[in-house]
């Protein structure tokens, strides 16, 4: 029960005096109170529990995360066992990993769609 | 960007899991508080992709299962009664009283009605103002601010007829309970990220302090789960105990403060029971004086009721962290999430059903190393 779930916000409006917005979770829509982030704007990500968003998502912040452990990836290939390296990739060459890690930001969507 | 599937990824799983390896140089005993990341690192095998000597020990951050037994019977006694409908999340029903659960009252006539939000609740009770509505709060910080302002929505719309019994716990009481704990083996904490998004990080300082601990602030994907994990093994190696921040894209050093706001008018700090541990001084939150009208414990007098715990469970010591849940000799033969002995049986962040769900078998049902990258 303590599942709180980022959403992305699709719609805001006033409802009796709330404000609620229509928050879309992977194709599953909800209702959501946003009086306790009341700026925040249609399109952004929230972390949403029982209803309510608590948090805006940051997305520089996240971006910025996963660009850290793609670094961290790189340093163990390079530093770790390579025959564990080369297990992990599968013997053939370029992996996705290796390969999105080249063009810096594009991993986060290629990634992201597996 | 989703924010859920990058935060899964095995291929970075593995960047992160190596650095850890790299980093381990004897054994250290982390506790995760959050029921909701030992979920994760039970389903997706997180503990047995890390070095040998590199344990966690699950802690007492699932809110189902420490709700006291005496909440529980309260619960189950003011469902009962006529003209009363309770409303409380769906995995409450389940959780055994001293004699029965909510499902059983139910069964027996009684209205009770699963919601998904405090706010369900509160409209159930202004479309039905013949009847007494209900709602069970429970919960960490988490859920601490939207049942507050379902209380507080309730006052400033007069919904006399709603009314909420509440069990709410707080976690840093809970880390000192466990530090100060003769048996205590943790030496480093995984806070939980959520609670942390609405409370901020300010808490946390006095104790790894006090304690010289680390706390690292986490989330809930297993690549949070993998980093919270990496940088509090990179302070226990350096000698290290500060609080660091490892879920930055949910969590800020204030939190919430229009939530923070709401919890300290609506709620007052109070000594709570933690069920299979005892009472912990100032560990819990009770509305405050001038919600009393909204609050069920006075409007149905509920207080005086002896409970009764099953002696096979031991759910007290798996909340505590001393023993694993197969470890308990009705795991999985006499309890099992279809008939619980236990409250940490019932909802999937109980370290009893997590382990019965993905544990059972043997193998975790989302194996987080990489298959070969195609
Ligand atoms: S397996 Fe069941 S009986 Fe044993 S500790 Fe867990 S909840 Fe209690």
């Amino acid at each position: 029960m303590c599942l709180a779930v980022p959403g992305r916000v699709m719609e805001i409006e006033e409802r009796n005096g709330t404000r609620m917005a229509v928050v879309d979770f992977g194709g599953v829509v909800k209702d959501v109170c946003l009086e306790y982030l009341p700026d925040l704007r249609v399109g952004e990500y929230a972390i949403v529990h029982v209803g309510f968003a608590l948090q805006r998502l940051d997305e520089e912040s996240a971006r910025r995360t996963l660009a850290l452990f793609e670094e961290l990836g790189l340093l163990q290939e390079e530093f770790g066992d390579p025959w564990e390296a080369a297990a992990g990739s599968g013997g053939e060459g370029g992996s996705g990993f290796g390969a999105g890690s080249r063009d810096g930001e594009a991993i986060v969507a290629e990634e992201g769609g597996r | 960007m989703k924010y859920l599937e990058e935060f899964q990824n095995p291929e970075l799983a593995r960047g992160l899991l190596e650095d850890i390896r790299a980093q381990v140089t004897r054994p250290w005993a982390l506790m995760e508080v959050c029921g909701g990341q030992t979920h994760t690192i039970i389903r997706h095998g997180i503990d047995q992709l890390l070095p040998e000597g590199l344990e966690l020990i699950h802690g007492p951050g699932c809110p189902v299962c420490v709700t006291p037994l005496e909440m529980i019977d309260r619960a189950l006694e003011i469902a009962s009664r006529p003209g009363v409908v309770f409303c409380s999340f769906g995995d409450m029903l389940r959780v055994p009283g001293s004699d029965r659960d909510l499902f059983r009252v139910r069964g027996e006539g009684g209205d009770v009605r699963v919601v998904y939000s405090p706010l369900d609740a509160l409209r159930i009770a202004r479309e039905n103002p013949d009847k007494e509505v209900v709602f069970f709060g429970i919960g960490f910080e988490t859920t601490a601010p939207p049942n507050a302002m379902a209380v507080y929505q309730a006052q400033k719309q007069r919904v006399r007829n709603f009314s909420m019994l509440v069990s709410h716990v707080r976690v840093p009481p809970a880390i000192e309970a466990i530090m100060e704990s003769p048996d205590c083996r943790v030496q480093a904490f995984l806070a939980a990220g959520h609670v942390c998004s609405v409370m901020g990080t300010e808490e946390y300082p006095v104790l790894a302090d006090r304690y010289r601990v680390p706390i690292v602030v986490t989330g809930f994907e297993p690549l949070d789960i993998l980093e919270g994990i990496r940088r509090t093994v990179r302070q226990l190696e350096r000698g290290e105990h500060r609080v660091e921040n490892a879920y930055p894209r949910a969590v800020r050093p204030e939190g919430n403060p229009a939530a923070r706001d709401m919890l300290e008018d609506v709620f007052e700090v109070t000594d709570r029971a933690w069920r299979g541990i005892g009472v912990i001084p100032r560990s819990g939150w009770r509305l405050s004086e001038r919600y009393r009208d909204h609050d069920a414990e006075y409007r149905f007098d509920v207080r005086g009721i002896t409970t009764r715990e099953p002696a096979q469970c031991r759910s007290g010591e798996v909340l505590q962290g001393l023993i694993k849940p197969n470890q308990c000799e009705a795991f999985g033969t006499t309890c099992t999430p279809r008939t619980p002995l236990g409250a940490t049986m019932v909802s999937s962040e109980g370290a009893c059903a997590a382990y019965y769900l993905y544990r059972r078998l043997g193998t975790p049902a989302v194996p987080l190393e990489a298959s070969p990258v195609a």
